[in-house]
């Protein structure tokens, strides 16, 4: 076990290296930042309401933001392992192929996990505005991080099928994109007019967005958790069960 | 120490290899002929365990690649096909993640790194970053990812290809040396290199073997080996060839020449291999006292060996 961890960690490390070896991962959180900033105090009529609530302004985006960041930078995970050859290297390493899979989810999540963290001023702004509910804060970092967690681990399954990144890209955005649809309200309401409620909550129960909304309201639900740990999860298994074809199994 | 028993691999509906077997044992150095597409590369893929094969099973050290591929995988070093190494890292610290990767720490792997830049030649690209270095120095690098652990099992797809004659020279010598005490797999187009360092070689054609032998044996495949040549000057050829025809072994013998030269070669009757045959043909030349230039023995040549097993009909046509 210890042996497993270790090399997680070696993988890890050498993609978060890669990040930051690299000018784009300045370039992303730069833009993550002022994308967040734009949007919350200039969409999200953050002075206009006179409330300092961060959940409307500042983590609604969320979902639209990370549909297009995370793909960003998920999709080179496999596709240029693929294409450079080097996945022929990393997989006749003495390791389980899993470590490699759960090490390269992670090294990306850290990176979105920092990008994420350094939102911080936004929040002192609120704080030093206005009284913000502390519960709502946490629980929209928590759902806010999950949620990137998801469409990452979308976007690895996706980044293995290909050795394309442009393709990986493109096909993440649009799976990522069904995911929060299936639950956002105008789909939601369209839906109502003509399936009955049983489905409606099922497609609902799907979708990223539905259970996003719950941890913006400062709510950690068991079952919301379970979602978003269920769909890293599985797109975990899949991108194992890719990378086993792509060997030619 | 390799075992490979009936390795097929199907891709689709096309057999790229179709029922492999051999052994190698320590000490062996066992090369990997054939023409391209043969299927050496994917061979060499399913020993070192990156594709599952369709039938057939590897045993590295006793372990089963398909079903202990942790253990069978730490005693292999693989320099695949196109030696990949990741772009964004330097040398050094490409080098250093393989060490980490072979479960080597500290002193362990600061000594790994040093001895395998300097047996690849390395030490003056240490701090480059990987994706600007020439393609030999990146060919390099990932042999020396290969050697990172001192494995006991080395499989070298195309080692030599890329590099410039001094490097192809050198990481010959390294294979040779190696192969003392490791069993070394590699592949090549290079058929000198086969004599220069295999103690063994195998033909792969279409996905079968064709030939497995020493590179002593398969020259002895060649139909000219055993045959000897012989050139001299100043005589009408068909003196020559009344002269040669009269020894007693000889079984027949061609004669070309221009310019005043004769060539003519002699195929023995029997192949006895111990030079009898120039023997013979000295005590005629020296009995006529011919002016020559060349007398020797053919050892038989692996290129028309390789071209009669691999493409039996244009071989023949051509010679
Ligand atoms: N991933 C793959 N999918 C489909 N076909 C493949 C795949 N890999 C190899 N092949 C086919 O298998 C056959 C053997 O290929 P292989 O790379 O093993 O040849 P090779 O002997 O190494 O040739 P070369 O001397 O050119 O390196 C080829 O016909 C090739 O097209
Ligand atoms: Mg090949």
């Amino acid at each position: 076990m210890n042996d497993a961890l270790r090399h997680v960690w070696t993988i890890a490390k050498r993609e978060l290296g890669g990040y930051f070896n690299s000018p784009v991962a300045y370039v992303f959180i730069v833009i993550f930042l002022l994308l967040n900033g734009f949007f919350t105090f200039m969409l999200g009529y953050f002075f206009e309401r006179g409330q300092a609530s961060l959940a409307e302004p500042f983590f609604s985006w969320h979902p639209w933001l990370y549909l297009f960041l995370v793909p960003a930078v998920g999709m080179r995970l496999w596709a240029e392992e693929r294409r450079s050859g080097t996945l022929e290297l990393l997989l006749t390493m003495p390791i389980a192929p899993w470590q490699a899979i759960v090490a390269k989810f992670l090294a990306s999540w850290i990176f979105l996990g920092i990008a994420l963290a350094l939102t911080f001023p936004i929040v002192i702004t609120t704080a030093y505005l206005g009284d913000p509910d502390r519960g709502t804060v946490i629980g929209g970092y928590i759902g806010s991080f999950l949620l990137a967690g998801a469409y990452l681990g979308i976007t690895e399954m996706v980044s293995a099928i290909t050795r394309n990144q442009i393709i990986a890209f493109i096909i993440s955005v649009v799976i990522c994109f069904l995911m929060i649809l299936c639950g956002w309200e105008p789909v939601t309401n369209l839906l109502v007019t003509w399936a009955p409620e049983r489905v409606v909550d099922l497609v609902k129960g799907l979708s990223t967005w539905y259970h996003y909304l719950a941890f913006q309201r400062g709510v950690v639900d068991f079952r919301d958790l379970l979602y978003f740990a269920s769909v890293i999860g599985m797109s975990l298994f899949a991108t194992g069960v890719v990378l086993r074809g792509v060997r030619g199994a | 120490m390799i075992t490979v028993e009936n390795l097929v691999k199907e891709f689709g509906s096309k057999r790229a290899v179709n029922g492999i077997s051999f052994t190698v044992q320590r000490g062996e150095v066992l090369g990997f002929l054939g023409p391209n597409g043969a299927g050496k590369s994917t061979t060499m893929r399913m020993i070192t365990g990156f594709m599952p094969p369709t039938a057939g099973r590897v045993l590295i050290g006793g372990h089963d690649v398909s079903e202990s591929p942790i253990a069978a995988k730490r005693l292999v070093g693989y320099l695949p096909e196109s030696a990949p190494a990741y772009p964004d890292m330097t040398v050094h610290g490409f080098l250093s993640w393989a060490a980490e990767m072979r479960g080597l720490k500290g002193a362990g792997r600061a000594e790994a790194i040093r001895r395998v830049s300097g047996l690849c030649f390395l030490e003056s690209v240490l701090q480059q970053s990987v994706d600007t270095l020439s393609k030999g120095y990146r060919h390099r690098t990932c042999l020396a990812q290969a050697l990172i652990h001192d494995p006991e099992v080395l499989v070298l797809d195309e080692p030599t290809d890329g590099l410039d004659p001094n490097q192809k020279h050198e990481v010959r010598q390294l294979i040779k040396r190696m192969g003392q005490n490791k069993v070394i797999i590699f592949s090549t187009h290079i058929l000198e290199e086969v004599e220069a360092c295999c103690s063994r070689a195998i033909i792969i054609d279409r996905g079968q073997i064709v030939a497995n032998g020493t590179p002593e044996e398969l020259k002895a495949r060649s139909e000219f080996a055993g045959s000897v040549t012989l050139r001299v000057h100043g005589v009408a050829g068909d003196t020559v060839r009344t002269r040669l025809a009269g020894i007693g072994s000889v079984e027949k013998v061609t004669v070309g020449g221009e310019n005043g030269q004769v060539s003519a070669r002699l195929f023995p009757k029997v192949r006895t291999g111990h030079g009898e045959l120039a023997k013979a043909v000295a005590e005629v030349v020296t009995r006529e006292g011919w002016r020559f230039d060349e007398l020797h023995t053919e050892e038989g040549r692996l290129d028309e060996v390789f071209r009669s097993i691999t493409m039996p009909d244009t071989a023949k046509s051509q010679s």
